[in-house]
């Protein structure tokens, strides 16, 4: 968090700015922009004299970058002017990443009289930030040698100030054996130290012996420094001893540009929005995100320093020495992960993880409860505090909305649901809109991980019915998919449990099987009874039909596929519609879904019988008898055409022959049959239009119709038709008939 | 693969977080508390709806338990006293331990100067121009259980050249009153402190609180204090007895959806107030919802009948007696040292309930 608001601040006051600096050089090759009419689009007196600055500091740059030759500064005042210029603006405002290469090359290449040179480095003051390849260049021009001792300092005490402010630096560490040989330079060498003294990593130890060398001939404090840090790293190199205590190392290199940097700096908080007091409501300053601690942050690996500190503690292991475990800042590829399992350790935030894939693979491997706690604990609290619609004055919608996003992909990669965020969804369901971060929220409610039922009805389907029913189609296609992927999870969960239940006894409420029965069947229940009302409100479209059908897909097969014994039949309002569908596809889906459930319900029935222990589970008379009226029903209308008579189902398509004569239609009892069914009239029509000169299609044209709708690619009413009806004249080919179990 | 079995229902019966369902009688207080969009919202829901059981806010039932611990030393808190402190709450610190409270000190101090001279080269051998000082404050627990407070102060050094004196800057401590039911089934490397308060700059405050997210891999959060806690706390604080004549109670109240902000201040002789609260509550010692909602009424109808304002329609934002006064954006300030483990306790559910 700390970083992140270091490195903005100074940012913010030049972003209205951007746009211009970042075109400096097309600006130089195609000629300036317009004034007028930069003065036109920005009518206010203050970003007018902006603007204007803005040209002439570009102006500036560019007459610097083009210069070629020695010029003089007496005699040229386009020079005096342009050097007033960067000067006045490096102090007002800093000046842009953009600048300091080339004003660095002019100053370091010796073209000017120290004077000038002086002065542009003095004016060097960072806006935002310091591009590192220009530190590069400049440290190549100092090997050349072109410019004067003078300036050679001036440049490191600069480089000193603004070391912060580059926005890289591996590049500048491996110049590290270019900085160490300035360290021959008497005069340079205090600053080099310095600057050595920044850069220093563990791996320069080598550099040691030189230093220690310098050492004993001057004992200067500034090479003491270097020594002292040399021996952090590295103890076992440095021989000599160091004297205990020392105040001062290094002189104070500060020179010009920490107060302008600073007064900068307070400006520009000043004018930066973010600090800028709301006037929304004044009696309560809610300007939440101005607060320490409000924005959303997942922070990034760091190695847990407490245990460090902690081991060092009993037997003063040095920090930095050999430690035994492998720091996660490190950890970059698989292999290296594989390398070091053993010696890894969690980062000091395990907030981290969610965006490090490689924890995330050490997370899935490691049985640490502490680990899913600490990161539930964050978790919980980070969706809390940033959840849109539950926190007022909260507009920050897209960082949310990618932060559940990143959830979301999380537990998909664990495969299983963070406790944190089933809570969070429980407390925000209900006072949510259904519309700020949909298709998150609804993906993470698919991962909500099992739990007991009267805490899923009231937090989870009383708030979601609610929505469900008065939203848009869309809405209730998408909260249908996802209760079907939640059902999946929930599944997938129970069998991978059923693998591994024989070793461990680990059986809490939650997992028992009757447990998982009973909130499995609630689940299912309730989709039945959205499902039915929602195809009534919108007037049974197909496209509604087809993710309640999906749903049904997962549950008409869970004997079978997840060895749950369970199976529950579709309601009426949701059966009945499906079969009189103007559609074939939803017509098609639903003859699958009918097959499956009896090669479900017949292996349930061969399982019990066969088995003579009592099983715990047995599928109540009421599943087959509600399978065998559906499919009393289909048979009825598809096959028979005897729906009117035979549908035994309350809610069936029974009629009165009296009613029916009423109607005074003609051919009344055909009209479902797979001939004359609105989903199938189509493929009668087109196939009749083949086969040229038949009228109806009947006998072996039955058979040849049936072949023509099986390559039409209706697989599910092939697999329903070839199961479940008992065919006089193929009755070898379908063995057991129906099933009247 | 395999291994992601066990895991996966690791986090679920090892926290004892299991939501608990919000009891169903409690049809009072949830419109007032679960409306966060409303302009008079704090700002954030109360997600526990924690003040809606029979007795009293979360079992917060007897003012006899008000009393403080037989053994502490009133001197020993007294810097606690009379100073604004603000509320935060803080998930349970992993791997914090009494043991290493010099060493936390010692990291504490470098991280702040590290985060004071953050962009600007090191300057080495410079002396710290404040002390940090981490220690602990056994007194302020409620039982056995609970863990010693933890004290957290950042003093300025005098300069050599100034003979000034050594000057807190800042200060925050860490603790827990009665919290048991929350830390049951802990693991142990998990240390709970739920409840922060600091006193001083909010700088400090972000640094310190920083270090401590890093360090221990906990959140803080600021805690707000709904307006039906307000009415709790200022029925119950209106019960208790205070030695000397005590100042007025003052009710404070922010009238919603005006241009210009308006506060109405509602100031009751503490006798007249605690008369009130005598005829109101049933039993001694214990507090229910349905009791808090009367007193408030009264004073409400009491106050309309003179000034025709109702001002249930009003946001409570702040409350206080001579216990205590507490404020609805999570400031708080005790007053009464004898009814400080008190008021903590209060508090610490509060904030136990924001990071449940």
């Amino acid at each position: 968090m700390q970083r992140r608001q270091s490195s903005k601040t100074p940012k913010q006051p030049l972003q209205g700015h951007h746009k211009n600096q970042t075109d400096l050089s097309a600006w130089c090759k195609g000629g300036r922009t317009d004034p007028e009419k930069s003065v036109e689009n920005h009518q206010t007196p203050n970003s007018q004299k902006n603007d204007r600055q803005q040209d002439s500091l570009e102006q500036a740059l560019c007459y610097f970058e083009k210069l070629q030759d020695r010029v003089s500064l007496k005699k040229n005042s386009v020079l005096q002017q342009h050097l007033a210029t960067v000067e006045s603006i490096a102090l007002q405002r800093g000046l842009p990443p953009e600048g300091f290469d080339v004003l660095l090359n002019v100053a370091l290449s010796g073209k000017f009289a120290d004077t000038v040179n002086t002065c542009l480095l003095k004016s060097l003051v960072p806006a935002s930030v310091i591009p590192e390849s220009s530190i590069i260049s400049s440290v190549s021009w100092l090997c050349v040698g072109k410019c004067s001792g003078n300036i050679q300092l001036l440049f490191l005490k600069w480089l000193i100030t603004v070391f912060d402010f580059i926005d890289h630096k591996e590049q500048i560490h491996a110049l590290y054996g270019f900085f160490f040989s300035f360290l021959q330079d008497e005069k340079m060498c205090p600053y080099v130290c310095h600057l050595l003294y920044l850069l220093t990593r563990k791996e320069n130890g080598e550099s040691i012996q030189w230093c220690e060398m310098e050492y004993y001939f001057g004992m200067q404090s500034h090479l003491q420094a270097l020594l002292s840090l040399y021996k952090l790293f590295c103890p076992e190199l440095v021989t000599i001893t160091l004297p205990g205590k020392m105040k001062t190392y290094f002189k104070n290199s500060e020179g010009p540009w920490k107060a302008a940097i600073n007064a900068i700096r307070r400006r520009s908080q000043g004018n930066s929005p973010l600090s800028q007091p709301l006037f929304l409501g004044t009696a309560q300053p809610q300007s939440r995100k101005r607060k320490w601690n409000t924005q959303l942050f997942i922070p990034a690996s760091s190695t847990n320093r407490n245990n460090l500190e902690q081991d060092s503690g009993k037997n003063h292991v040095d920090l930095y020495s050999a430690n035994k475990s492998f720091p996660v800042e490190q950890l970059q590829t698989f292999p290296q992960l594989l390398e070091n399992i053993h010696h890894l350790e969690f980062p000091s935030q395990m907030g981290s993880v969610l965006t490090n894939p490689l924890l995330l693979h050490y997370m899935n491997c490691i049985k640490d409860e502490s680990v899913y706690l600490r990161l539930n604990y964050w978790m919980g609290q980070t969706l809390q505090e940033e959840c849109t619609w539950c926190v007022a004055d909260n507009q920050y919608e897209d960082e949310f909305k990618d932060f559940l996003e990143t959830v979301y992909k999380t537990e998909c990669f664990l495969q299983e649901g963070f406790s944190s965020c089933e809570e969070f969804l429980y407390k925000s369901l209900p006072l949510w809109d259904g519309f700020c971060c949909r298709s998150q929220i609804l993906r993470l409610v698919s991962w909500i991980p099992l739990g007991n039922f009267s805490e899923m009805k009231s937090h989870l389907y009383d708030p979601l019915a609610q929505l469900f029913f008065t939203s848009s189609l869309y809405f209730k296609c998408s909260v249908l998919e996802s209760l079907k992927e939640l059902l999946q999870n929930w599944l997938n969960w129970h069998v991978i449990h059923l693998d591994s239940a024989s070793d461990s006894q680990v059986c809490s409420l939650n997992t028992t099987l009757s447990g998982l029965v009973n909130v499995v069947a609630e689940l299912i229940q309730f989709v039945g009874w959205i499902s039915t009302v929602a195809l009534r409100l919108e007037n049974n479209p197909t496209f509604l039909l087809y993710f309640i059908l999906d749903f049904y897909e997962t549950v008409c097969d869970m004997y079978l596929r997840y060895s749950l014994p369970l199976l529950i039949m579709p309601p009426a309002g949701v059966f009945y519609p499906a079969l009189l569908s103007m559609d074939s596809v939803s017509l098609n889906q639903l003859c699958y879904i009918m097959y499956r459930y009896r090669t479900n319900l017949v292996a349930a029935k061969e399982n019990e019988q066969s088995k003579k222990k009592i099983l715990q589970f047995k599928f109540s008379s009421q599943t087959y008898q509600e399978y065998n009226q559906y499919i009393i029903a289909m048979v009825g209308c598809l096959w028979t055409s005897t729906a009117f008579q035979k549908d035994i189902h309350p809610q069936g398509l029974r009629m009165d022959e009296e009613l029916l004569k009423k109607t005074a239609m003609q051919e009344l009892k055909t009209s479902f049959n797979i001939v004359y069914h609105p989903a199938m009239m189509g493929y009668a029509v087109l196939f009749l239009q083949q086969v040229m000169g038949w009228a109806n299609i009947w006998g072996k044209k039955w058979n040849w119709y049936l072949e023509y709708l099986y390559t039409q690619g209706l697989k599910g009413l092939k697999l329903f038709i070839e199961s479940s009806i008992n065919r006089v004249s193929q009755a070898s080919r379908s063995k057991a008939g129906n099933t009247q179990a | 693969m395999a291994a992601a079995g066990s895991p996966r229902s690791a986090p679920r019966g090892l926290t004892g977080r299991a939501f608990k369902p919000r009891p169903a009688a409690n049809g009072a207080g949830a419109g007032a508390v679960m409306e966060p969009r409303a302009p008079s919202g704090t700002g954030r829901p109360s997600w526990g709806l924690l003040l809606a059981r029979g007795h009293g806010p979360l079992g917060f039932s007897s003012s006899s338990q008000l009393l403080p611990p037989e053994n502490a030393d009133p001197q020993r808190t007294a810097f606690l006293l009379r100073k604004q402190w603000t509320l935060y709450s803080v998930t349970p610190l992993y791997r914090f331990s009494n043991a290493h409270l010099r060493n936390y000190s010692r990291l504490l101090s470098a991280f702040i100067a590290a985060e004071r001279q953050k962009g600007w080269a090191v300057e080495v051998g410079v002396e710290l121009d404040i002390k940090v000082a981490v220690s602990s404050l056994p007194d302020l627990k409620g039982s056995d259980q609970d863990h010693a407070a933890v004290l957290v102060e950042v003093r300025s050094l005098p300069s050599p050249q100034k003979t000034s004196q050594e000057k807190r800057i800042w200060s925050g401590w860490f603790c827990c009153v009665c919290g048991d039911d929350f830390f049951e089934n802990m693991p142990e490397d998990f240390t709970c402190l739920p409840l922060f308060l600091a006193n001083g700059a909010e700088s400090y405050t972000a640094i310190v609180g920083s270090w401590f997210q890093k360090t221990f891999d906990c959140c803080f959060h600021r805690l707000a204090i709904s307006p039906l806690n307000l009415s709790w706390m200022a029925a119950m604080w209106t019960g208790c007895k205070v030695d000397k004549t005590a100042s007025a109670m003052e009710l404070i109240f922010s009238v919603p959806g005006l241009l210009q902000p308006l506060d109405i201040s509602y100031a009751i002789h503490p006798e007249d107030a605690k008369a009130l609260w005598d005829t109101v509550q049933k039993t001694p010692g214990e507090i229910t919802q349905e009791e808090v909602d009367i007193f408030m009424d009264c004073l409400y109808s009491h106050f309309h009948r003179h000034f025709k304002i109702r001002l249930s329609a009003a946001k409570l934002v702040k409350v206080s007696t001579a216990i205590a006064s507490a404020h609805c954006d999570g400031i708080i300030k005790f007053l009464q040292s004898q009814y400080l483990i008190g008021v903590l306790r209060l508090l610490t559910e509060l904030a136990i309930s924001q990071i449940q």
